[in-house]
């Protein structure tokens, strides 16, 4: 039998127990061994009291918030259940800024799923394995770059004098570029100061949401199945269109619901590129600013929320989720 | 010697439920110091329950477990004088292998020199010499083994537990490691405690074994006493092969509807119509299936009178041909009644 | 027949160009406008290339103290966001308990709902309770949205490492602090970096819900944004918005390269 004993003095126990000094973190140890109750407790107690206080606990604050109104007269808010403020929504102006909102929120993702279509297909379908892994970095990469930094750049881009202005002249289109800006509701002084480079911005910066959902259910498409549409006859716009079309409904869904919520809630780019008509974002941030009135803004940030959850809803009536 | 030892492991009335399932139903079992017993059982028979009861991982829902005379039942697995082998090596990737097996002296504070003359020691006793500064990545599954081994054994616990040690090896390296197992445990003289549902390696290497079934022991005993006497139609199926016969065939064949078994080994195949010698029964068939495997002969008969025997037979004086020549032909089967274990259904 | 499969159609392929060009464009274009020499204007043709703008930037007191706000606040919402994500981590790992998997949700809530709900949401609590702006109404706002980030890497993390590497380490004869300390900390430490990286480039570089949160005080994004309304100091802004790119760039990619290498 070879030796047991080690230097320190200590002989392995004569009972099951090591008779050892127990340093203070192993009594703690054992204290909480037995109770697996108290250690899920210390564990998840700081970040759910956090998320429960913090951010649940703001979150019913807004909802509140929304049922009580600001005295015109002391400029203070009246902390007293009405309903006023939300009827203040349905004012002419403020009806105003939900329509043009909602309408640049689908003009914008329409856009973007019509822009990300060949792309998501080409990196699902034809690229080859490494191609792929270098296309989905590149399409990653700009979300990397800060956000605001990149809509600042489109009002280089779009500026009276900047690089659009300048390849139109190149084109000699500079008349096609000023009829744009004649237009009413999405014309302007210049692009960067107009509805038409505010949708142009929002396009840009959303694109990558809708490209990797597209990319992700369209991954999925066996290619048997495209040559079996082949095979039977049908030619590449018809596969697309009975084939392609369909199966990536579930990612253009995912993808819209992304782009849908950001621009209603958004209101850097309309501050950016925009004029004095607000959008919900801008509508939100001026009403609790200055003026205080943190009950009509709370009401309008009600107003993307409940959108978008009738939006969940349908989407997952029409099955996007099912592919998820 | 001659005074009643303290037993090593011993359980009493261990249940461990889990909701509804019962994983392991009212347990009772003494281990002896100093022997090498296995738990043997097929996936989800309670046997690796038991194990992790042992260990401290799982604490039982009913029931006490001793530890040599003492209750653990409180006790995290670091206050037990008890190290484990996992069925995964659960060897530290970011360590060396001398890291490894130095950690459980590491966390006692042993000084470094004493450690690293204790880790070589150990390395050496599992054959691994050499291999101080290697990572697990760079080993393979048989080395990882041993080192998991060691890294238990540096501790000289009073009992190792071991989880299906083997498992993950093939056969050439498993027998191997069955016999260096054996040889450890006799020169270090530990209790050894181990889990497997390979009943050949619980037959080869323990000096007792426990047959789990549905969280609960059919039967505790030494090898040849389970091989020999099953106690149950479970253990006779699940120890060699199940050889069992009831009702109106094993009426004709012993006079009772009692369900007996025989181990096909100890089946004599014969011609049809030869005399029975007096103390044998016989049971006439054909040969409806033959599987020659080098060492012996797997025969499957099919009895007139309903049902199947298996008879194994060494291939002392047969060859290939003749074996596949005998299917189809009809025999006669005799055994010795000493042989025949009438089992009791629990 | 197969031409589908075999060569990806015309418009596919320059509409995938396009999307690309579309994408990287700008961000090249306003490293290129870091360099010119005009004053006033974004004119097209840059008139000419000069390095000056970043000797001024550098001197400009605004942009430091902004840049120091943006770093101090990151710094402590990062750490906040390590401690509070590897304990819920931790807590979901090794228990089973009732809602188990809302806690994911809960956690990426302040993430999926647009930056706007959670501004204003903050903006009413603090009203409610007449809290005045501070350096740690800014930290509790990006604290709340950069836990999750911490929480799933470390999560992702532990559900490699496996119970018995645990389980070995106390029946070796280790605490449950020792444990840690030994075994669980080496093992986490690359998705604590990872998820710290991102944490801290998705602090710096947030606007919306700082904006809500931040009174009188100017982050970096907060000051490029007063910038985008107030028009003066064109270069100087260019080449901010440099800067804050790489300064959000590398921490992301940093964590991107880590996780490739821990999936490996």
């Amino acid at each position: 039998m070879s030796t047991i004993s080690s230097s320190s003095g200590l002989q392995v126990g004569n009972g099951p127990g090591r008779p050892r000094r127990a340093s203070p973190t192993t009594r703690v140890s054992t204290f909480l061994y037995s109770r697996p109750g108290l250690i899920l407790l210390l564990l998840l107690g700081p970040p759910m009291a956090w998320m429960l206080i913090v951010y649940l606990g703001s979150l019913s604050a807004l909802l509140v918030n929304s049922f009580f109104s600001l005295d015109g007269y002391t400029g203070l808010v009246v902390r007293h259940f009405t309903l006023a403020t939300y009827r203040d929504l349905f004012t002419r102006s403020n009806f105003e800024i939900v329509q043009r909102t909602a309408g640049m929120a689908a003009a914008v993702t329409i856009t973007a799923a019509i822009l990300a279509f060949p792309l998501s297909l080409y990196i699902a379908q034809f690229a080859s394995r490494r191609a792929k892994s270098i296309l989905y970095l590149a399409v990653l990469l700009p979300l990397w770059s800060s956000y605001l930094v990149r809509v600042y750049a489109w009002k280089l881009i779009l500026a009276k004098e900047g690089i659009i202005s300048w390849f139109f002249g190149v084109l000699h289109l500079k008349g096609l570029l000023d009829w744009l800006l004649n237009l009413p509701v999405i014309g302007g002084p210049s692009l960067s100061v107009s509805n038409l480079g505010i949708f142009i911005v929002f396009v840009y910066v959303w694109l990558p949401y809708m490209i990797l959902p597209i990319q992700a259910a369209l991954e999925r498409v066996p290619k048997s199945l495209l040559e079996a549409s082949g095979d039977l006859g049908a030619k590449p716009i018809q596969t697309f269109r009975h084939v392609i079309l369909p199966l990536a409904f579930p990612g253009v869904v995912a993808g819209s619901i992304f782009s849908f919520s950001l621009t209603l809630g958004d209101f850097i780019v309309p501050t950016a590129l925009g004029n004095s008509s607000y959008f919900i974002g801008q509508a939100v941030l001026s009403h609790q600013g200055t003026s205080g009135n943190i009950p009509l803004a709370a009401a309008f940030t009600m107003i993307p929320i409940v959108i978008m959850i009738f939006y969940l809803i349908a989407a997952k009536r029409l099955g996007a989720f099912e592919a998820l | 010697m001659s005074e009643t030892q303290v037993p090593a492991v011993r359980f009493s009335g261990v249940s461990r439920h889990f909701g509804e399932i019962k994983a392991v139903d009212g347990v009772s079992l003494d281990i002896q110091d100093g022997e090498f017993f296995t738990m043997l059982g097929p996936s989800g028979s309670g046997k690796t329950t038991c194990l992790r009861l042992i260990a401290g991982f799982d604490r039982p829902t009913s029931g006490t477990i001793l530890l040599h005379g003492q209750d653990v039942g409180r006790l995290p697995p670091y206050e037990r004088d008890v190290n484990t082998v996992f069925q995964d090596y659960a060897l530290f990737p970011h360590m060396t292998v001398g890291e490894n097996v130095a950690y459980g002296l590491m966390i006692e504070r042993v000084p470094k020199v004493e450690r690293q003359k204790r880790v070589v020691e150990m390395l050496e006793l599992v054959r691994l010499s050499g291999m101080y500064g290697r990572k697990p990545s760079q080993l393979s599954g048989g080395q990882r083994q041993r080192v998991a081994l060691a890294r238990a054994l540096i501790k000289h616990p009073r009992v190792l537990l071991l989880d299906e040690p083997l498992g993950a090896l093939d056969l050439k390296l498993r027998q191997q490691m069955q016999i260096e197992l054996k040889v450890i445990q006799q020169r270090v003289g530990i209790t050894f405690i181990y889990v497997t549902h390979d009943q050949e390696e619980a037959l080869a290497m323990s000096d007792r074994l426990a047959v789990f079934n549905l969280g609960k022991i059919e039967q505790v005993g030494s090898p040849a006493e389970i091989y020999e006497h099953p106690a149950t139609p479970f253990v006779a199926g699940f120890v060699g092969v199940s050889n069992l016969i009831s009702g109106e065939t094993a009426r004709t064949i012993t006079g009772t509807t009692d369900t007996f078994s025989i181990r096909p080994e100890k089946i004599h195949l014969v011609d049809p119509g030869a005399e029975v010698p007096y103390g044998m029964y016989a049971a006439d068939g054909s040969v409806r299936d033959v599987v020659y495997l080098g060492l012996y002969t797997r025969y499957l008969v099919e009895l007139e009178q309903g049902g199947d025997l298996v008879v194994v037979q060494q291939n002392l004086n047969t060859t290939s041909m003749d074996v596949l020549a005998a299917r189809g032909r009809k025999v006669r089967l005799l055994w010795q009644h000493d042989h025949n274990r009438l089992l009791k259904d629990i | 027949m197969n031409e589908f499969r075999d060569r990806s159609p015309f418009l596919v392929k320059y509409g995938a160009v396009a999307a690309l060009l579309f994408l990287h464009l700008p961000v090249l274009i306003i490293i290129l406008y870091a360099f010119t020499t005009d004053e006033a204007t974004f004119s097209f043709p840059p008139p000419g290339l000069t390095a000056r703008w970043f000797g001024v930037a550098w001197a400009r007191r605004d942009f430091w103290e902004a840049l120091t706000l943006s770093l101090r606040v990151a710094g402590v919402a990062t750490l906040t966001a390590l401690i509070l994500g590897t304990l819920a981590a931790a807590a979901v790992y090794r228990s089973d308990f009732f809602g188990k998997e809302s806690i994911s949700v809960l956690l990426v809530l302040p993430l999926a709902l647009p930056g706007i709900v959670t501004g204003i949401a903050l903006r009413s609590a603090l009203g409610l309770m007449e809290i005045p702006f501070s350096f740690w109404t800014i930290v509790i706002g990006h604290a709340t949205f950069c836990v999750v980030v911490v929480y799933n890497n470390v999560l992702a993390r532990f559900r490699r490492l496996g119970h018995s590497q645990i389980e070995a380490s106390m029946d070796l004869g280790a605490n449950a602090f020792q444990t840690f300390r030994h075994i669980l900390l080496p093992s986490l430490a690359t998705a604590l970096l990872a998820g710290g990286m991102l944490a801290f480039a998705l602090s710096f570089d947030e606007v919306i819900v700082t904006t809500f949160t931040a009174g009188q005080q100017s982050t970096l994004p907060i000051w490029i944004f007063s910038q985008l309304t107030r028009p003066r100091d064109r270069p100087v802004t260019n080449v901010v918005a440099v800067f804050v790119i790489v300064i959000t760039f590398i921490p992301i990619l940093l964590a991107h390269r880590l996780t490739q290498q821990d999936n490996s």
